[in-house]
């Protein structure tokens, strides 16, 4: 089938994701370079002072001082996401490879249980580990009536239960573009492999893993980059003290009132995001050559 | 099984690994489903088995009008999203390349890409800086963005299975352009459309962060709600609407897989081996 005019008929999804996304991240961007004023509204000379606040606060004075508080907010989240992405490919990885080696029937069955956390509400599967784990939750009850514990366990609002909360969340997105890369790999490289007497070992080491690659790139992102903006696990099982940069985002919107560092906050996510990609488009290519 | 060196498929340890990881996916969410059971108000005492908190749920005037906003968003931004990507799967599926083709589908997955707190703070200020506060329809304009692409990738990955032949053998009996849509393309289409409809539902209805920051007042939708009840603490309500949400999803998510499962797929398993 031949349809001539194909921009006329992908307009409309241009037209609206354009207008309600594109327009409304380069506003964003623009608030970014506002000032916010006493009052919560902004005043609009174009400044950098939003990006400013990241490293200094303001004295009584007037003049700069140089704060971490900040700072370690962004490492922290930074940190955290990383650690998420590199736990959901060391878990990933081998679901990945053991549902290629399955029967086709097998594999649709393990793909989809899979796939179906994906579709349940996150703020839902961000409660149940409420349930698992707090002071009244499954774990202290069940220690405390084996006599293990006398004083519950502190298994919540900690760094622990967010990063539980984030691969939990976010491994999905890590299983399925390395079983998409996997599943296309010939299986005579691997037969192959064996036949030149290689170990089970140094097959997924020498043969599968350099042939998945561009799988865990794509994977590496997807978990990444929606870890590092994460709202709903820090905020439910962190608790206040472990902010990160999707809380201290929302609070800039909501009881902070400070549009223009919040929007400078967006904008460093987004960038941290766009780096992720180039690279991972990077590591993509790298075997081709 | 009949030489050693090919039973590669064989990874000793694998299997019982991936069960694992599976039964860490799953059991919380079989927490949430047993405890929703219990009559106790204390949640972890467990007395007796009873339906109570679901009755107790579904006469709460709040929640059912969260539900009543949530399901006409849901309603509203599915349909949007599916008429604007049916068109939009044919042009990328049977259209020509054009110019910036790479740039169009890298705008349309967009949604997929940026992390939702940026989405989300991207839409409340654009409604604040052109004035628009119409509650529902505000929602529903920011649904139908993200739903797009997962209204799309059903329907094209079903026209890419399909191939144009049906159509090509139509054009060749003198059909006419939209004659052959009407009757060729939408029917042959319609598992990947129904599929597309389906998770573009699931995924508005399951939204909060997006939801949670452009919602007013009186548009508050049911997963904002039930966020707001569950910073109140445990309580046997919020076990209560969690799983009749997490029912209703995967209910929904299972009902398009059905639908998405390749054309032919049904006997898979008597070609290898």
């Amino acid at each position: 089938m031949r349809i001539k005019p194909a921009l006329g008929l992908l307009s409309p999804a241009i037209i609206v994701i354009f207008i309600f996304m594109a327009i409304p991240m380069l506003i964003a961007l623009a608030y970014s370079f506002a000032t916010a004023d006493a009052y919560g509204g902004v005043t609009m000379p174009p400044s950098i002072s939003a990006y400013v606040q990241m490293l200094f606060t303001q004295d009584f004075d007037g003049s700069l001082i140089f704060t971490t508080s900040y700072l370690l907010i962004i490492w922290r989240s930074v940190y955290l996401a990383a650690l998420a992405t590199g736990l959901a490919l060391a878990v990933g990885f081998p679901v990945a490879w053991y549902i290629v080696c399955q029967p086709p029937s097998r594999r649709r069955l393990l793909l989809t249980l899979v796939t179906l956390p994906f579709w349940i509400n996150t703020l839902i599967r961000t409660y149940c580990w409420i349930l698992i784990l707090r002071d009244e939750g499954l774990i202290n009850k069940f220690l405390s009536w084996l006599g293990a514990i006398s004083q519950p366990l502190p298994l919540m609002y900690n760094q622990g239960a967010i990063l539980l909360g984030l691969v939990y969340t976010f491994l999905p997105f890590m299983v399925l573009p390395i079983y998409a890369t996997l599943e296309r790999v010939d299986p005579r490289l691997i037969e192959a492999a064996f036949d030149l007497y290689a170990s089970r070992y140094r097959v997924l080491r020498r043969v599968v893993w350099p042939l998945a690659r561009p799988g865990v790139a794509a994977g590496l992102v997807l978990v990444f980059a929606p870890a590092l903006g994460a709202f709903l696990q820090p905020d439910m099982l962190g608790g206040g003290k472990q902010l990160l940069l999707g809380s201290l985002i929302e609070m800039q919107f909501t009881s902070s009132r400070n549009w223009p560092f919040g929007s400078a906050l967006a904008v460093l996510v987004t960038l941290a995001v766009v780096i992720a990609l180039i690279a991972a488009r990077g590591r993509k290519e790298a075997p081709a050559r | 099984m009949k030489k050693k060196p090919f039973a590669w498929q064989h990874n000793p340890g694998f299997g019982t690994f991936t069960w694992a990881v599976m039964a860490f996916l799953y059991i919380p969410l079989a927490v949430l489903f047993v405890y929703s059971f219990n009559a106790n108000r204390q949640v972890t005492v467990w007395s007796h088995f009873s339906f109570k908190w679901f009755a107790v749920v579904a006469q709460d005037a709040n929640i059912r009008l969260c539900a009543y906003n949530s399901i006409i968003v849901a309603v509203a931004a599915t349909a949007i999203s599916v008429a604007i990507a049916i068109p939009a799967a044919l042009a990328l599926e049977r259209g020509p390349g054009f110019k910036g083709r790479a740039l169009s589908v890298g705008l349309i997955t967009m949604p997929l890409v940026v992390p939702e707190i940026v989405t989300a703070i991207a839409t409340l200020i654009f409604f604040s800086t052109i004035g628009m506060a119409n509650g529902l329809l505000n929602l529903i304009i920011a649904h139908t963005v993200f739903c797009i692409p997962f209204a799309l990738l059903p329907i094209q990955a079903r026209l890419q299975a399909l191939g144009g032949g049906f159509e090509d053998a139509a054009r060749d009996l003198y059909g006419t352009e939209w004659r052959i849509f009407r009757r060729i393309t939408v029917p042959l289409l319609m598992p990947g459309i129904i599929s597309g409809a389906v998770l573009a539902f699931v995924i508005s209805l399951d939204d909060f962060l997006i939801s949670f920051m452009v919602s007013s007042s009186g548009s508050t939708t049911l997963p904002v709600y039930v966020y707001g009840m569950m910073r109140l603490g445990v309580t046997p309500e919020v076990n209560a609407i969690s799983t009749i949400l997490l029912v209703a999803s995967a209910a929904l998510a299972a009902l398009a897989f059905v639908f998405t499962r390749p054309p032919g797929s049904e006997a898979p398993a008597k070609t290898t081996n």
